[in-house]
């Protein structure tokens, strides 16, 4: 048995080095991952143990890194890119989208592209511009990328090397705010499948469903609600695309309730995605529209009002007290 | 400040202090960019001995000298007030230019008031030089804006996070400038690690190509991060712009004398429509790369306490020490601006008003946006309700 407390920062770097261990393939690339160990220390060590090979700092070019990858990918390798922050993928995704996301379609399936993305993302640090967005839905939009994001540490040591091992591309977005959570790893456990929601808590009367940083606020939400007397279950999604609707319609089959959650401004967001699927799978079980709880259409605001920006406790028990009451 | 005519002049027929040093340098290829050191443009040496070029001279009375020594204590004394503020818990991060206020200084002293900033986040003694409170420069910092002056008032545009992003904006503002028939110029700064990005080559592309009154202020102070500059380029930064078909020259960026006379011929040879300038100022980041980063764990002590020694406020002091521009009454009368302007600064980041919740719309459009009316209105509700509910 090899349970470990890690946090999730911790269990991302876990599951790096088992991945550089087990496959030479494996090659780490991005800004200040080497000495540094990453500006979270996500890649801490690494480089030391692995190598300046295989553990690669490059020029501060994202488009360069996220290219470069590609041509690696082509050349039998499997890169770990990462993004330094969210706001910082732009310069790459152009490459992320008319290239990475295209290559294996335009190549009528011959060519792999086991090219995994790392990008912290999401708000409650208090940081400046640019390094607290989520950016998700942007690249669930585009077909040929699946995107997924953990929410403890034993999805992050897990999903991770799923990532690494899967031959398409994988957009993994780590709930940055959520890096120094403890939570249990088993790292000789069989991992649930990389796409599949996960019920993270019971619950009767209601369904929350949420990913990355997001699923912890729920949990909370779901403890002060049962208080109120109220019985919530949370659906961790973990996978964006695909996104498993599957275990959101078995709960809201149950609980004939939805609440969506994300950190990410609501408008074409994925929480707009998934009430028109789970409208048009459960029409006639729903007591109340799906709502949805997230960020503004307004840019990302200043540190000292994302407490105001961000889905809190308070907005999404407000929630849940709009959908009962239907 | 007047522009040396002769300096402009001769700088037109040799093109520029690059061109001098490239065979020199192309022998020598293999050499990483920091193997063999090119020639670097330098006025006044590390012991503050006042040196001669050929290309860059410079005369400057004594007030004027003051003046530049003046500018880098202010600009020091204001950064290691932003930084013990951060550690006060103030604001939330700060970007230091420690070490880097010679090449700040020197190149925003060429600027005329017509001429246009575009800086990246750490050029608070260019905005010193332009006039801009410093106030402005925290808010973004302490987290309660994202710039929030207006660029136009000093011709200072607002920090950029994203790297290079800016020097795009700036080679547009100057073929602006060019399509205007002015006689302004603009300059943009940037780092060493950010000479990687692609906007930043594009900027070099375009402007070449439009023939843009733009000069380029790279501030290479070896470090992107943890990365060294040889993770950037194995050849000299300045000899890059040789391959985009404009000139490129090493400065001393720790030299305020120097820095100032290429800048400034540099913008003279943009205003008379020649077109861009690479200026690599050669300094070092003193400090951690923002109060965030450790650079105890990719840095050796020693290359810290190297530069110490070139350090470009001790040496402008012996210099106007030793010439007699300055006397002890003056160095006096600036520790007391500087413990005032510490004092000031630390009162107005104090002092500076969380926005109210509902900012967060405000100015997302200009002509208004139904869904951002319609956020607004239920985000008020919802703040009412506590309002409600306390008042209970
Ligand atoms: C496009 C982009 N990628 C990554 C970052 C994160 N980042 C902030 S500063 C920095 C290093 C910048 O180095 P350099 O350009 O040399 O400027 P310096 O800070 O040393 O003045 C990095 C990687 C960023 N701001 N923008």
């Amino acid at each position: 048995m090899a349970v470990q407390n890690l946090p999730l920062a911790k269990a991302l770097n876990e599951s790096l080095r088992k991945a550089l261990e087990t496959d030479p393939k494996v090659v780490i690339m991005g800004l200040d991952v080497g000495k540094l160990g990453g500006v979270f220390r996500i890649t801490d060590g690494l480089q030391k143990d692995f190598g300046e090979d295989r553990v690669v700092d490059t020029p501060l070019a994202e488009s360069g890194i996220v290219g470069t990858a590609i041509g690696l990918a082509l050349r039998g390798y499997r890169p770990v890119v990462e993004i330094q922050f969210d706001g910082f993928v732009f310069p790459a995704y152009d490459q992320i989208v008319t290239q990475l996301a295209k290559m294996r379609a335009r190549s009528l399936g011959t060519v792999k592209m086991p090219v995994v993305i790392r990008i912290p993302y999401g708000g409650g640090i208090g940081a400046v511009e640019h390094h607290s967005e989520s950016p998700e839905s942007l690249f669930a939009h585009v077909a040929g990328l699946k995107v997924v994001t953990p929410a403890n540490s034993s999805d992050a040591y897990w999903m991770l090397q799923q990532a690494i091992q899967s031959d398409d591309p994988v957009i993994f977005f780590e709930p940055k705010r959520r890096y120094w959570d403890k939570g249990e790893v088993d790292t000789e456990a069989f991992p649930g499948e990389l796409h599949k929601a996960r019920v993270a808590r019971e619950g009767t009367d209601l369904t929350l469903a949420a990913y990355g940083p997001m699923v912890k606020t729920c949990l909370e939400a779901a403890a002060v609600a049962a208080e109120e007397g109220k019985s919530v279950e949370v659906v961790d999604l973990r996978s964006i695309s695909p996104l498993d609707f599957d275990t959101i319609q078995a709960s809201v089959e149950k609980t004939r309730r939805l609440v969506v959650v994300h950190e990410a401004p609501v408008f074409f967001g994925s929480g707009a995605e998934i009430a028109a699927r789970i409208t048009e799978r459960c029409f006639y079980h729903l007591e109340a529209p799906v709502l949805r709880v997230g960020g503004y259409h307004a840019p990302y605001p200043p540190a000292r009002l994302e407490e105001e920006y961000l889905p809190g406790l308070d907005r999404v028990l407000d929630a849940v007290d709009r959908s009962l009451a239907y | 400040m007047t522009v040396e005519s002769t300096a402009a002049r001769k700088t037109t027929r040799r093109s520029s202090g690059a061109k001098r040093t490239t065979s020199a340098a192309s022998a020598k290829k293999a050499s990483a960019a920091q193997g063999t050191e090119p020639e670097l443009v330098q006025l006044l040496t590390p012991e503050g001995e006042r040196v001669q070029h050929p290309d860059y001279d410079i005369d400057l009375s004594a007030e004027e000298l003051r003046g530049l020594y003046r500018d880098m204590v202010l600009t020091r004394r204001f950064d290691a007030e932003a930084t013990s503020l951060q550690r006060q818990g103030e604001l939330g991060l700060w970007a230091s230019l420690l070490g880097q206020e010679a090449a700040q200084i020197g190149s925003g002293r060429a600027l005329r008031d017509d001429d246009y900033v575009f800086p990246t986040y750490r050029e608070h003694g260019v905005a010193w030089v332009r006039g801009v409170d410093p106030t402005n420069l925290l808010g973004m910092f302490r987290g309660v804006n994202h710039g929030g002056w207006d660029p136009s008032s000093n011709n200072f545009h607002l920090y950029t996070i994203v790297l290079g992003s800016q020097t795009l904006h700036a080679t547009g503002y100057a073929m602006g400038i060019a399509k205007d028939g002015a006689d302004s110029a603009v300059l943009a700064y940037f780092g060493d690690g950010a000479s990687s990005q692609g906007d930043v080559n594009e900027s070099f592309v375009f402007s070449a190509v439009y023939n843009a009154p733009v000069v380029f202020f790279c501030q290479n102070n070896q470090w992107a991060i943890s990365e060294p500059i040889e993770k950037q380029t194995r050849v000299p930064l300045y000899q890059r712009a040789s391959g985009f078909g404009f000139p490129g020259v090493r400065v001393d960026g720790n030299d305020v004398l120097a820095c100032l006379a290429v800048t400034r011929s540099a913008l003279e040879r943009a205003r008379r429509g020649e077109g861009p300038t690479l200026v690599e100022a050669f300094t070092y980041r003193m400090g951690a790369h923002t109060t965030s980063d450790d650079p105890t764990r990719y840095r050796r002590d020693a290359e810290r306490a190297e530069w110490e020694a070139k350090d470009p406020i001790l040496r402008l002091k012996t210099y106007l020490e030793n010439e007699g521009h300055a006397d002890a009454a003056f160095f006096e009368e600036l520790e007391a601006e500087s413990e005032a302007l510490g004092k000031s600064v630390r009162e107005a980041v104090r002092a500076m008003p969380v926005p109210e919740h509902m900012a967060i719309f405000d100015h997302t459009y200009a002509d208004g946006h139904a869904l951002v009316d319609e956020e607004r209105a239920q985000f008020a509700a919802y703040q009412a309700s506590f309002a409600a509910g306390e008042g209970e």
